[in-house]
């Protein structure tokens, strides 16, 4: 077994079992601002204390440990068929030890042969870049959360959403909306503007390895951001869709360049359980700080 | 917080309304797709499992043996609830079932089988496997364990405690319903 094998297990535990620190800050903000003796302070309490126990224990948040992304920071030359392999072992390895459920099941034959691993799982993304750091960061994403992600063409007549940004705040409000009680909220959003129906989610997704406070450098988007949260917590919509004052945690919103004929707007939604880690590895495979 | 205890009379459960915040200790059932599909096309049910004024649990936990043999929950979050939506209404009617625990909330068909016969919605917090699972304090059996395997088999297990909320009552009333409504007309002032 590697170095590398071995902190990327510790990886997949870490990721699977701890909430990331600004996570968990936005959802203990969310429980003091909650009213007291609501069912939407109860279901926070229940989340906290859910949290707090998985992190003891060192067992999933949420028993659908989701579909595994990497994103790999790697320097040039870096030997990407080695890691992948090393990847999917290590993803075998977490399984049988608990860390990730046996969650993987073949299209076709609807067979789950246990392993986690299997076309497209886990999924890996790699950035090469000038620095000889390598960091590997892990979004675990689970089903319930993923079944409420939205796509929207644009214009879309219905939502009265043009070509602007004006359009872009109907159509993701619009998915607030209707994945209200579905994904196990607060959620948390990651949307793209623009890009093409396969890089419109995948750009989506990239924006949950943004940390929660965080601000976008883009001043358009920025005031977007805070504003579709600020709207969305204004729904009455809540933990779990019970109703209450937390419905978002966070939005971050990306740009990607578009066909003059296309104006996709693609939402991912993140549940309350919202697993991603990384690290950044030494020469040797070993971790040599967290980056969450 | 309510206090729901066994056994789960239609009394008990007419008094439950919607945003009410329960805490069950008893027996629940789980139940999922493979059983609602089997249940609702006939079926039969093991003797050994008696589901008038039962509450069933759309739940696939994951359950190890421990060394002495004794099975032990180690995750038991609620499953999405709207899949049963064409079975469930029937079932509820049929079986005479007091409760169904779940998330997301269920359609129109199952809100009027609640009015009819009397049965309520709970809904579990979506996610929280590990605080639903230290409320199961014992499982006492499991059936058709070998025809559906382990998820989805029926495990009847004894909660203490078990956290959920009435989003559907067995007045006609549905809480994701009001919500939703409420929520569409304030989105629709700050568009
Ligand atoms: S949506 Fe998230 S919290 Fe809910 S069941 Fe799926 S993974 Fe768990």
């Amino acid at each position: 077994m590697s170095l590398l094998q071995d902190s990327l297990i510790e990886l997949i535990r870490r990721t699977s079992a701890e909430i990331p620190d600004d996570v968990h800050q936005g959802i203990v903000q969310s429980l003091e601002n909650e009213k007291k003796g609501t069912i939407a302070e109860s279901a926070l309490k229940i989340i906290e204390r859910n949290i707090e126990l998985a992190k003891q224990k060192s067992q999933p948040i949420c028993q659908d440990t989701g579909s595994i992304i990497f994103y790999v920071e790697c320097p040039v030359g870096f030997d990407q068929i080695t890691f992948e392999e090393t990847a999917r072992e290590a993803v075998q390895l977490a399984t049988k030890k608990g860390y990730l459920r046996q969650n993987s099941v073949d299209s076709l034959t609807g067979k789950n042969d246990g392993t986690n691993v299997g076309p497209g799982s886990p999924n890996i993304h790699f950035h090469q870049h000038r620095s000889a750091e390598t960091s590997v960061s892990l979004v675990l994403k689970g089903g319930g959360c993923e079944n409420v992600g939205a796509q929207y063409s644009l214009p879309n007549e219905k939502l009265k959403a043009n070509r602007d940004l004006d359009g872009c705040r109907r159509v993701i409000l619009d998915a607030v909306l209707q994945a209200q009680g579905k994904g196990c909220g607060p959620g948390i959003l990651g949307v793209c503007i623009g890009g093409d129906r396969a890089s419109g989610y995948e750009f989506s997704k990239q924006q949950f390895l943004r940390k929660i406070p965080d601000r976008n450098p883009n001043p358009e988007l920025d005031k977007l951001e805070q504003d579709i949260v600020e709207t969305a917590n204004a729904l009455g919509i809540g933990p779990m869709g019970f109703g209450g004052k937390t419905t978002l945690l966070g939005a971050k919103i990306g740009v990607a360049n578009r066909l003059p004929a296309s104006f996709f707007v693609s939402v991912s939604y993140m549940c309350w359980a919202f697993r991603r880690q990384g690290v950044e590895i030494a020469a040797d495979g070993k971790i040599n700080r967290w980056l969450y | 917080m309510i206090q729901l205890s066994a056994p789960f009379t239609l009394e008990k459960i007419a008094a439950l309304k919607v945003g009410d915040a329960v805490e069950i200790s008893g027996i629940l059932y789980t139940g999922r797709d493979a059983v609602h599909k089997y249940l609702h096309d006939g079926g039969e049910l093991p003797k050994e499992v008696n589901l008038q004024d039962g509450i069933i649990y759309h739940c696939g936990p994951v359950v190890l043996k421990d060394e002495q043999g004794n099975w032990k929950v180690t995750a038991a979050g609620p499953t999405t609830s709207i899949r049963e939506e064409p079975y469930q209404g029937d079932i509820i009617k049929q079986f005479g079932l007091r409760g169904v625990i779940g998330k997301g909330g269920m359609g129109s068909r199952t809100l009027a089988a609640c009015k009819e016969s009397g049965c309520v919605y709970f809904h579990a917090i979506g996610g929280a496997a590990q605080v639903l699972a230290e409320c199961i304090k014992r499982v006492r059996n499991v059936y058709l364990l070998e025809k559906f395997g382990s998820p989805e088999a029926i495990w009847e297990l004894e909660v203490e405690r078990f956290p959920v909320v009435v989003t559907m009552d067995s007045h006609g009333n549905s809480l994701h319903e009001e919500v939703f409504s409420r929520s569409q007309a304030e989105l629709s002032k700050r568009l």
